[in-house]
């Protein structure tokens, strides 16, 4: 595990820089991703989907499967990675906190 | 002098098959002298690191690669497998290893020129090791660091006119058998479908948008040697509803022991001379042959299309001329719910340019299962899980004989309402008017 120093807060990362700890995560980590993931400026429709993510898996302990994101947030696939250029899975999951996808990728 | 001792792994470079040991060994060699002067992008010494933690593994019969791994290019959602050692100090040159999967061409025949200049890009930014090709059918770049990850893909896009593969939930790298390309038996062109439907979909392919994995396959033939019926979800497998062509003369020189049968295939051991009663005759398997005062006959409704005679005498038996493909769904391996092979959903179809009505078939089952099939499920379990007859609602498709290998056994039959004369609205009162209690 390595650590992330960044505007004053430190966080440990694995090493596709997935945040270790989910309660870890707060604004300072955003811009940190942000810089990671291709992501120039942060908008309201960056801000919905890091929302909408967090609260499914606050509320079912997993992420939404891809079709749910979309209908959830109102955005296709083809805008999620406008927004997030890695994708919903390695841009938008590691952005919002949540824990890194896992299986047969 | 080795970087590690390998002592287990060294005993696999005798015997008289290919080592990949050996093979390792030279590739790590060729990295020491380095007679290019290549300037490694990663670790000049991966390949003996490799061996060391390859060695540990076989020592203590355990893997020492970490738990998954998200790495990827930005655009696409796959194509990229990430994987880190989990002895980083001990083996640095693989502490990133990272496999990237590289769409092959078709029927994967290849020109030296684009297989030299793909080494190149590899021994410069990669281990130098490769995996030629993994089972789905992509040319596998085994190991390299994160950050060449984007250079790699640069150089292939920009320089080799080359894309990645598929990997994650969503359409994977299609792969076909040889084809028309050099098999007689081939009822259509299987690389010219396979290239064009690997270009209709690059946007399932590279973003993952579906609840699972999903594989095409091609097969000219009912031979299947791309197994699609077995590791596609969607197989295409050729075949004739005409037929099959005929050569007298040609017959008559397999019965004279002319030409060998099955080209020669078992000569490697004495069966006496051909039989044609006993070795094809007697073994087609719906019994729709005849040979009588030196004539063949087949009773072409009965036969099955199973190429049993035409693999036995192929200079005198071809496919009919009225070729197409049938169409079967849901293989898969056994997790989650057991093993399942494809099931025929459509019988025959026509294979033409542009192919709209393959498409319309794919499009009408991706359409059912991403908006029905549950996180992680297969087709063939949505299959299960739903019914075959949903499928055929979906795809529009009328039931028919051909769909079942036997009718159900149970009496546990679903009726649609409007099929049941009154409906399911039915009172009580109505009944006990006839029924006391
Ligand atoms: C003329 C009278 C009857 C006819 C024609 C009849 C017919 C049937 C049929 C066709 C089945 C389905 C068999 C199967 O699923 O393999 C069945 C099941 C059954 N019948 Fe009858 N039945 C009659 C009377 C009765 C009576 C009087 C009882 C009980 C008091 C009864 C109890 C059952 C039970 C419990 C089953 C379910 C067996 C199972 O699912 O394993 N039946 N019957
Ligand atoms: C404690 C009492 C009972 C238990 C635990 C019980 C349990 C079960 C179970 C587990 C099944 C199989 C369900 C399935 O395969 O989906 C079944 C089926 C059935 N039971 Fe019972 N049962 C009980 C009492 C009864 C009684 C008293 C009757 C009739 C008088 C009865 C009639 C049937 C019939 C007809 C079926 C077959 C239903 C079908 O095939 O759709 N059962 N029962
Ligand atoms: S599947 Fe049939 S057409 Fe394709 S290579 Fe094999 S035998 Fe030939
Ligand atoms: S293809 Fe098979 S079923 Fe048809 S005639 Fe030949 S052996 Fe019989």
């Amino acid at each position: 595990m390595a650590t992330v120093e960044f505007q004053g807060k430190t966080f440990t990362v694995d090493e596709d820089g997935f945040i270790e700890s989910y309660d870890d995560w707060c604004e300072e980590w955003v811009q940190w991703v942000k810089q990671q993931e291709g992501i120039d400026e942060l908008t309201d429709d960056h801000r919905k989907v890091i929302k909408v993510l967090q609260d499914y898996y606050e509320k079912n302990g997993i992420a939404p499967m891809v079709r749910i994101l979309s209908k959830l947030t109102g955005f296709k696939l083809k805008q999620i990675y406008e927004l997030f250029p890695s994708g919903p899975g390695k841009g938008a999951c590691k952005m919002a906190g949540l824990p890194k996808p896992t299986g047969c990728v | 002098m080795a970087k590690h001792q390998t002592p287990l792994l060294d005993q696999l470079e005798s015997g008289p098959w290919p080592s990949f040991v050996s093979d390792l060994k030279q590739e790590a060699e060729a990295r020491a002298k380095n007679e290019r002067n290549i300037e490694y992008q990663i670790p000049q010494d991966v390949v003996e690191d490799l061996m060391g933690v390859l060695e540990l593994s076989y020592k203590d019969g355990t893997t020492h690669w970490k738990h998954g791994g998200i790495v990827g290019v930005f655009g696409y959602g796959g194509g990229v497998i990430g994987r880190y050692c989990d002895q980083p100090e001990q083996f640095p040159g693989v502490a990133h290893f990272h496999t990237m999967r590289v769409n092959q061409p078709a029927g994967k025949f290849y020109t030296t020129k684009y297989l030299k200049e793909l080494c190149d890009l590899w021994e410069f930014r990669g281990s130098g090791l490769t995996n030629m090709h993994g089972s789905t059918g992509d040319i596998i770049f085994l190991g390299t660091t994160t950050p060449q990850l984007e250079e790699i893909f640069y150089e292939l896009t920009h320089k080799h006119n080359q894309d990645l593969g598929g990997s994650g939930s969503n359409l994977r790298t299609p792969s076909d058998c040889i084809g028309q390309a050099r098999c007689e038996y081939a009822c259509y062109d299987t690389q010219a479908l396979c290239h064009y439907l690997t270009n209709e979909y690059q946007d399932e392919l590279h973003r993952p948008a579906f609840p699972y994995k999903f594989k095409f396959k091609f097969d000219g033939c009912p031979n299947c040697c791309v197994a699609s019926i077995a590791r596609a979800d969607l197989s295409f497998v050729g075949t004739w509803r005409d037929e099959i062509q005929i050569d007298q003369e040609a017959v008559k020189a397999y019965v004279a022991g002319e030409f060998p049968p099955n080209a020669g295939a078992h000569a490697g051991r004495d069966w006496g001379p051909f039989d044609i009663q006993k070795e094809v005759i007697d073994r087609c398997p719906t019994g729709c042959m005849r040979y009588e005062d030196g004539k063949l006959e087949i009773n072409n409704r009965e036969c099955t299309r199973c190429m049993h005679c035409i693999n036995v005498m192929p200079r005198a038996l071809k496919p009919g001329k009225d070729r197409g493909c049938s169409i079967l769904a849901g293989a898969k391996a056994p997790i989650l719910d057991g093993a399942q092979m494809g099931s025929l959903l459509v019988p025959f179809i026509k294979v033409e340019e542009p192919y709209d009505e393959i498409k319309e078939v794919i499009e009408a089952i991706w359409d059912w299962w991403m908006e029905e099939g549950k996180n992680r499920e297969r087709l063939g379990e949505l299959m299960k899980r739903q019914g075959f007859q949903k499928l055929l609602e979906v795809t529009n498709i009328k039931p028919v004989p051909q769909h079942v290998q036997e009718p159900r056994t149970n009496p546990y039959i679903f009726w649609k309402e409007e099929e049941v004369p009154g409906g399911f609205e039915r009172d009580i009162k109505e009944f006990r008017k006839h029924h006391q209690r």
